[in-house]
């Protein structure tokens, strides 16, 4: 064999781990303070404010999917069980923030101020949207998984950039994490050092595939890690909890920190959606043990354990929960108002020739079916 | 006291340069991003400079992840911010595909005109320089298939300034294409007088001519200038129009060419089977009929992958394969 040039071998230069900011490990155990002595510390308006929030939440839950038995909305995916992760992180948000979130969380939207009817216009049909997002700074509710992370990341960047203290809370199903633009989202945030809170609500499943066949991470929120980011670990169906860890993320967003991976653990009590059949890939007893902590019991427990709960006071935030239901009802069985010109009025900022034509075209023939209805005949 | 600068040659990267700089200049709002456009002024150097004048945050040099870029970008816009986004190449500016199609197109329209988006996404497209593959894609039938973009593609100097200042002024997201066989093309040019901003949704007639256009784009005019000139040693008589905007789309400017000279010849590089060649025959075909002395045909690179380097002059519609057309174009009733 050919002798080789004399080499002496040296060995490689240092490396050193990254340790700032440290430490990024998660929680061991996911953050509780519902039931713990700590809770008593908990300020009692806080209490009294998530309480009637979930309440409102999981009867609007139960009306929106009595909405779609009635055919007046397509689809609803249903976010009971999940109230307190919705609720308890949105109330984390000062005025000035963003909130961007999925189909899924309506409750989020709803505790950020936007009309109930207007979180349910998109499931209707009428509008893709619902809201106009500035009147609440609510990005709209993204059908497309994770693809709003990325969006709350540039927004939050442009907010800093502008000299704003504004935060960005973005929302994700655990199923989401697997999407490229969940880690495109998290590693442009770290890098950036952006204001933005990521919130996973691990509920178990995305649609029927359940959490071990969506990741091998020890956690979601270990994923944090990677990217140089904290991230924490908390029960979501502690409302408390959920919302000191996010005030927390928040807090530290805001003071220049950058972003924090949190990951909520729940359950979806529902199925996705009405459309779906949970009874296809889980017994009707999976679960129990998530039911048997449901995060509207738990903030009863602790406000009656503090004798800040009689029976008059639920019996009212039950009577105001039912008025919101009612209230939704009503307004949701009137017909939309619908102009089919809409269809070319917002494509883009002046319409070009081609939608004009066919703006013209749809005119005229909606001119045509009305010269051809016999006198009376309803539209 | 004003001096006069005389004109002298620029090149079309250079003229798409000097847009961004003084879009820059003129609107604190707007901010370039993108791999490598911050030090080294992105591999074709057309954002250099940018940083050492803006500000490594207004030129900013993001992570490596498409999707990611025009995913902030969304967010920098939603926050009011005119976010200029480079992709590197053609086929990289894929894995934005989503953020492109189910967000940026349709924002404006989801929100009911509340937001809208005025994000401009530079994509170097087209071959003829050699590129490996990946390198030297034509996706503009992508794009213009997407209701809500604007798609606009320069093929002069001039037009790369006026198009790209219009594109970054526009409210709504524009698909900025840039010719990367065009990059080092030049002409005289003076980037101080006038600086002229061209309004998209214009076609230009470059030649006019009386016996067949050729309708084309970006990196085929000079192609389709050049076949015209050959073709008067036939006798043919080429008028070439310009489209510079594919959407929106100018029939009037192409329908009025094609009714004078009564016949047409669409030109390009992407594949002719679903590209925008098809299109533009069967627009011209539904408002010429009674025009037109022949079919509308088509000049099409091939419908296969981009092929390589080596044989990408067989595909590319050269002034051949124009010519050749061009000659089909004596229809015969039996033919
Ligand atoms: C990009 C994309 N792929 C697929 C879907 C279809 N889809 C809708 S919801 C869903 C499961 C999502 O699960 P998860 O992220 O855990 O959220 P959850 O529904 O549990 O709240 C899927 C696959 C989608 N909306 N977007």
């Amino acid at each position: 064999m050919e002798q080789r040039g004399a080499y002496t071998p040296t060995p490689p230069p240092a490396w050193t781990p990254r340790t700032d900011p440290a430490p990024l490990l998660p929680d061991a155990e996911p953050y509780r303070v519902l039931g713990t002595p700590a809770a008593r510390e908990a300020d009692p308006e806080l209490l009294r404010r998530l309480h009637t929030a979930l309440v409102r939440g999981r009867r609007y839950n139960t009306q929106a999917t009595a909405l779609t038995k009635q055919g007046r909305l397509a689809v609803y995916p249903s976010s009971t069980g999940q109230e307190a992760c919705e609720i308890g992180a949105a109330f984390a948000l000062e005025e000035r923030d963003w909130l961007f979130p999925s189909y899924r969380d309506t409750l989020a939207v709803i505790a950020r101020g936007v009309d109930p009817v207007e979180t349910l216009t998109l499931l209707r049909g009428d509008w893709h949207t619902g809201y106009d997002p500035y009147e609440h700074r609510v990005a709209p509710l993204s059908t497309p998984l994770a693809t709003q992370l990325p969006h709350a990341v540039g927004l939050a960047h442009a907010a800093r950039l502008k000299g704003d203290d504004v935060v960005a809370l973005a929302m994700v199903g655990d199923g989401g994490t697997s999407e490229g633009d969940f880690h495109e989202a998290l590693n442009f945030a770290a890098v950036w050092r952006s204001p933005v809170v990521f919130l996973v609500q691990n509920n178990g499943f995305a649609i029927s595939v359940p959490l071990d066949k969506q990741t091998a991470a020890p956690s979601l929120a270990h994923k944090a890690v990677g990217y140089g980011m904290r991230g924490r670990l908390v029960d979501g169906n502690d409302a408390l909890a959920v919302h000191e860890v996010l005030t927390e993320a928040v807090r530290h967003a805001r003071a220049g920190g950058g972003p924090t991976l949190v990951e909520a653990l729940t359950y979806r009590v529902e199925a996705h959606t009405n459309a779906d059949d949970a009874g296809r890939y889980r017994a009707p007893t999976d679960g129990d043990a998530w039911r048997a902590h449901d995060p509207v019991a738990l903030v009863e427990a602790e406000l009656t354990a503090r004798g800040l709960l009689d029976a008059d006071t639920l019996e009212a935030v039950r009577a105001d929960a039912e008025t919101m239901a009612a209230d939704l009802r009503a307004r949701m069985n009137q017909d939309a108002p619908l102009d089919p010109m809409d269809l070319f009025a917002h494509v883009y900022a002046e319409p070009t020739p081609q939608l004009r034509e066919q703006e013209a075209q749809l005119r005229a023939e909606i001119a045509a079916a009305a010269e051809d209805r016999p006198e009376g005949t309803p539209r | 006291m004003s001096t006069t600068v005389a004109a002298k040659p620029a090149t079309m990267a250079q003229a798409l340069g000097r847009a961004l700089r003084d879009a820059m200049a003129d609107d604190p709002a707007v901010h370039v991003m993108g791999e490598d456009v911050g030090t080294l002024g992105g591999v074709f150097r057309i954002t250099d400079g940018l940083a050492a004048e803006f500000g490594d945050e207004r030129c900013a040099d993001t992570p490596l992840a498409e999707a990611g870029i025009l995913g902030a970008a969304v967010g920098m816009a939603m926050y009011g911010l005119r976010p200029v986004v480079e992709m590197q190449f053609d086929a990289f500016a894929y894995p934005a595909f989503e953020q492109l199609v189910s967000h940026v197109a349709r924002m404006r329209n989801r929100t009911r005109g509340a937001m809208p988006l005025p994000i401009t996404v530079r994509v170097p497209y087209g071959g003829g320089i050699g590129g490996v593959e990946h390198h030297s894609d034509s996706s503009e039938a992508y794009y213009l298939a997407t209701p809500g973009l604007h798609v606009v593609t320069p093929a002069t100097v001039a037009d790369a300034y006026g198009l790209l200042r219009a594109a970054i002024a526009s409210d709504d997201p524009v698909v900025f294409l840039e010719p990367k066989r065009l990059y080092w093309s030049k002409a005289d040019w003076n980037p101080d007088h006038p600086l002229s901003v061209e309004p998209i949704g214009r076609a230009v007639v470059r030649r006019t001519g009386r016996s067949a256009t050729l309708l084309t784009y970006g990196p085929s005019v000079p192609v389709c200038l050049e076949a015209a000139e050959a073709a008067t040693a036939e006798g043919w008589d080429l008028e070439v129009v310009d489209l510079r905007s594919l959407v929106p789309f100018d029939d009037e400017t192409v329908c009025a060419s094609v009714r004078r000279t009564g016949r047409a010849v669409v030109v390009h590089e992407a594949g002719g089977f679903g590209g925008p060649g098809g299109e533009i025959a069967a627009r011209v075909t539904e408002r010429c009929f009674h025009y037109l002395e022949a079919p509308v045909l088509r000049v099409a690179g091939f419908d296969i992958p981009y092929p390589p380097p080596m044989l990408e002059r067989h595909h590319l519609p050269g002034v051949d394969r124009i010519l050749d057309a061009v000659a089909r174009l004596q229809w015969e009733a039996d033919s």
